[in-house]
């Protein structure tokens, strides 16, 4: 059973229900017959539940191996579902059938990677990769509207029209991204999910980056899934922010209740991780241990080897999610009533 | 009348542009590193001209050659086995002297290097065309097309390429009636030579399509929902060719030999369009007699003309290699 | 420039120039900067890509590769120069008194060889140990440093430990020889964030028990917040501000710095809109005369675009801005 934790008013744009992606990691066939080996799964994703409402930023936010990048691309549709399904304004992504069905609807859905110098073909000059996706649907009959198209583009993300007889290489990273982003755009899309698309970049460049993902997002009305490893740019830019560990959804919620009430022990301790940049001197958990293998994750809660508040039950069984004031937490000791409260301040530390 | 001239203002407007983008498009070559990297390399530039003067010489043979060694009325038996012009008993009007027939050595190299540069040259691009095509499924698809067409390349790969060429060649020569065989020569001599060497363009392509293939720009081409042929031929394609154009080099050089190996060992071309290979090996039977000039010099052409292109390719690959460049 | 200690400086860079010769001329990557590490004291070197604060880093330890050389200016290890000694002096120098922590421990450990088998042999080239006496004293170090079953795991290679425990190593290995100087760049940019912290940690607590200084190369601000004394901020190849680190984060002085630290977003600041600084940091080739920053400052006159302006002493920092300071220049 889902439970739709969707704000009052608002549609959801996107859901993800019961999400699932198994990748075979196994090694070959040979290998398997010669030395014994057994076959490897790799669940990636674990039946992972979240919604996103019109208009709004939800942030996946995790360490390497949690899933987060794989749930972009399954929602984006570069990957098939093993279980569970995608919603799209409340339709099943997966049974859409018929090229002008599916055409019709990537067109409203695009993404925004992370590397800035391998997601642009460094042999196409700009104004051809943004206008790819107009000419690939066809929005646009004759060259110049297309060329005017494409200028209006390169002007809304901030490059000069005169950029798309540039190549790629003639940019920096931060361009760069800006070109991503009239990519993106081009077909009018409603959703953007942006795959860590300012981890590359130097500060001042993502400050950049950001204010323009913010205005266009203004402007235009889109929705965003944003995945980040960066807690501090998921602050700034999110409303809802769901965290994973080990392709399991953890806890999820209103991004500003999250940040000050955390109830998951790994959320505490992301938060606890971050540098003091502001040299408060908070007192901090000290964190332990490692991200396991998410090949052999441990049985049970994947976090109860790290986890202050584990328990024998954590050991044995998973947690279901549990709703919260804004979002749902999957956590026994949340739901035993053994975690203590906490209150984060918000303020900002006085100079 | 308005449509009409609207009509060629938007045609000369897509020409002028063409051609800026064009001229644009040189500029940015003769700026870059590759251009910069071949004007200060003198091994570079010395090749690319001898294969720029064989090429000329066999594409212009009728224009550049003395005479026509096929044309019978200019062949007297007279003039047969004529030492070079430098020596005793030579003859300027044979430069380099005559073989047993009385041809001009200088003409039957010159025609004789266009057989071998022709068949060199669809060969390798037989082989490329082939090779690439092959390795782009491959790499792309993966799956069971990958894992078919990998076998078929490993059990190629356990046959020398020369044995291979053999094989095609004599199997068409006992296969096919006489005739036949006289008149399509080239077309089997082609795709002997050029079915043996399209496994290293597919296993290089493959390589480089595995690669970019899990780069974002491909993954971005099918987030806007380009069909896989589309993005196989325009986005991956133009990415893997540099590796492509090295091997393709280097290959000419090896397509020239085993063409000149086959028509050596008097399989190859027909005795009527001799190349390189079949001159040396007509001449041999002169060698000890004294004639040497008769193979020598064809044999000499051969090994400048493999010898430059086998420099060009390795240039080209140094110069091509991002890691190397300075 | 007075150093936390107080006594000589451990280390000291005078007027550094790094150039880059290329095709089309020579590049100044680095341009005539000067800066003091004291005993013990962590110094922070940020900046964001290009500003040449790896270069510095590895002219420093004497790691600059063709294109690359050290064009002008003096290092000073304790008192002697060391930018102008041959391979051989420099190499000892390295082992035993300065040592590294680079980004990617995939890189900076041989993966052929064992963990014990590289700290040892760092051990021994730089101690008088006997071979028993040198494992002993890496199974030491790798417990130092965090690493469970030490006894065991010492003979395992490089790529069975994850990423944090590899940094970990590395670190080690590092401090293996009891240097003075530690130089490390970007020691925790490619791990998670909550590994990070765990080394950084580590990090701090083994130089101030080891009496080791850092020379600590990064673009993450809120790591030299938890981690250094003072910062050195970095810009164009040039040292933009100095100072002690709370002075730096919090009240920043040249508009670099000022605009760079709002650029940063921070967990409890609501904002609509981050701090944009217009443009970006130019390219090698076009340096801007005058101050390098110029073309994207918002307070630039006339003075910025003509003069280059030097660090001068701002309360408690050091600046190098014509907003600040009478102009008057100390020639050394």
């Amino acid at each position: 059973m889902v439970e739709r934790q969707v704000a009052e008013g608002q549609t959801a744009l996107v859901e993800a229900d019961d999400l699932s992606k198994l990748f075979d990691v196994s090694p070959p066939l040979l290998n398997r017959l010669l030395q014994g080996k057994p076959r490897a799964l790799l669940t990636a994703v674990d039946h992972v539940s979240f919604s996103i409402p019109r208009g709004t930023t939800f942030s996946l936010v995790g360490e390497s191996g949690c899933g987060k990048s794989t749930v972009a691309r399954l929602v984006v549709g570069l990957h098939r579902p093993s279980g569970g399904r995608i919603l799209f304004e409340g339709t099943d992504m997966a049974a859409v059938r018929g090229r002008g069905a599916v055409a019709r609807l990537r067109k409203r859905l695009q993404m925004i990677f992370q590397d800035p110098y391998a997601s642009l073909n460094p042999r196409w000059r700009v104004a051809d990769i943004v206008a790819e996706p107009i000419r690939a649907h066809r929005l646009l009959e004759g060259r110049r509207a297309v060329a005017a198209r494409v200028a209006e583009l390169l002007e809304q993300v901030g490059l000069a029209p005169s950029d798309g007889g540039k190549f790629p290489h003639e940019f920096s990273g931060g361009q760069r991204q800006r070109i991503s982003i009239a990519r993106a755009l081009a077909s009018n899309p409603e959703f953007l999910v942006c795959d860590e698309p300012t981890s590359a970049l130097d500060v001042s460049v993502q400050a950049q980056i950001l204010n323009l993902m913010k205005r266009l997002q203004r402007d235009l009305g889109l929705t965003y899934l944003f995945i980040s490893h960066d807690l501090a740019v998921v602050y700034h830019i999110s409303d809802f922010v769901g965290v994973m560990y080990l392709g399991r959804l953890v806890e999820w919620g209103e991004a500003r209740a999250l940040f000050r009430h955390p109830q998951h022990p790994y959320t505490r301790m992301l938060l606890d991780a971050i540098p003091d940049l502001e040299m408060t001197g908070r007192p901090r958990t000290p964190v332990a241990g490692e991200v396991p293998s998410p090949i052999a994750p441990p049985p049970g809660c994947h976090f109860h080897p790290r986890c202050p508040f584990a328990s024998d039950r954590c050991r044995r069984e998973a947690p279901r999610a549990l709703a919260t004031a804004a979002g749902a937490v999957s956590c026994h000791a949340v739901e035993e009533g053994r975690l203590p409260p906490v209150e984060r301040s918000l303020q900002r530390a006085k100079s | 009348m308005a449509l009409d001239q609207s009509g060629r203002q938007a045609g000369t407007a897509a020409a002028t542009g063409m051609t800026a983008r064009f001229a644009d498009s040189l500029r940015r070559f003769f700026d870059g590193d590759i251009w910069y990297s071949f004007t200060h390399s003198p091994v570079a530039m010395i090749s690319a001209l001898v294969t720029v003067v064989f090429v000329g010489a066999a594409l212009f043979a009728p224009l550049v050659a003395p005479y026509n060694p096929f044309d019978l009325s200019t062949v007297d038996l007279l003039d047969s086995e004529l030492p070079p012009v430098w020596q005793d008993g030579g003859d300027p009007r044979f430069l380099l002297g005559t073989d047993a027939q009385g041809r001009d050595i200088l003409s039957t190299m010159i025609y004789g290097a266009r057989i071998s540069l022709g068949v060199g040259f669809a060969s390798v691009a037989l082989a490329m065309v082939l090779g690439v095509a092959l390795g782009l499924l491959s790499g792309y698809l993966g799956g069971i097309v990958d894992a078919v067409i990998m076998r078929i390349a490993d059990v190629q790969l356990t046959f020398p390429a020369i044995l291979i060429a053999l094989l095609i060649d004599g199997l068409s020569r006992s296969v096919l009636p006489r005739d036949l065989h006289a008149q399509i020569w080239f077309y089997v001599l082609v795709l002997a030579i050029g079915l043996s060497f399209w496994v290293q363009y597919a296993r290089t392509v493959r390589g480089s399509v595995l690669v970019e293939r899990g780069k974002e720009y491909v993954q971005a081409a099918r987030v806007i929902g380009i069909p896989p042929l589309l993005i196989m031929l325009r986005h991956v394609l133009p990415n893997v060719m540099g590796p492509v154009l090295v091997i393709a080099t280097i290959n000419l050089a090896i397509a020239i030999i085993t063409e000149a190996t086959l028509s050596f060992l008097g399989i190859g071309v027909p005795l009527t369009s001799p190349s390189l290979g079949t001159l040396v090996r007509v001449g041999n039977d002169f060698l000890f007699s004294g004639s040497w000039w008769i193979t020598i010099f064809p044999g000499a052409a051969l090994a400048v003309l493999v010898l430059a292109v086998n420099l060009l390719g390795d240039w080209l690959r140094d110069a091509l290699n991002p890691k190397l460049r300075g | 420039m007075t150093p936390v200690s107080g006594n000589r400086p451990l280390l000291q860079v005078e007027d550094l120039r790094v150039e880059i010769r290329g095709r089309r001329g020579t590049l100044v990557a680095v341009d005539g900067i000067s800066f003091e590490i004291g005993e013990g004291e962590v110094l922070g070197v940020v900046g964001e890509s290009g500003a040449g604060k790896s270069l510095t880093g590895a002219a420093v330890i004497g790691l600059l590769e063709p294109p690359c050389r050290i064009a002008g200016g003096a290092i000073r290890f304790a008192g002697d120069r060391i930018d102008d000694l041959p391979y051989e002096k420099l190499r000892r120098i390295r082992g035993r008194h300065i040592g590294m922590v680079f980004q990617d421990p995939l890189t900076s450990l041989n993966p052929l060889y064992t963990v014990g088998r590289q700290l040892t042999e760092t051990i021994l080239t730089h101690g008088d140990l006997s071979e028993k006496a040198a494992r002993r004293r890496a199974i030491e170090l790798l417990q130092e440093v965090g690493i469970p079953a030490a006894e065991r795991r010492i003979d395992q290679y490089p790529h069975e430990f994850s990423g944090g425990m590899r940094q970990r190593v590395v670190i080690a290995l590092a401090l293996c020889a009891n240097p003075r100087l530690i130089v490390a760049d970007e020691p925790t940019t490619a791990l998670d964030v909550s590994i990070q912290a765990q080394i950084i940690g580590l990090l701090k607590r083994l130089c101030r028990e080891h009496g080791a200084a850092v020379m600590l190369i990064t673009h993450d601000m809120g790591v030299i917040a938890e981690t250094a004394d003072r910062v050195a901020v970095m810009y164009a190849g040039r040292i933009v501000e100095v100072g002690p680190v709370a002075e730096v984060v919090r009240r920043p002085r040249h508009p670099y710095t000022v605009g760079l630290m709002g650029s940063i977003p921070l967990v409890g600041h609501d904002v609509e809109r981050l701090t944009q600084i217009e443009g970006a940091m130019p390219r090698l080739d076009a340096i801007p005369p005058g101050c390098a920053f110029n073309p994207r400052c918002p307070h630039a006159f006339v003075r910025c675009r003509q003069e280059r302006p030097l660090l001068e002493p701002v309360e408690l920092t050091e600046a190098a801005c014509w907003l600040y300071g009478e102009g008057e220049r100390q020639r050394g």
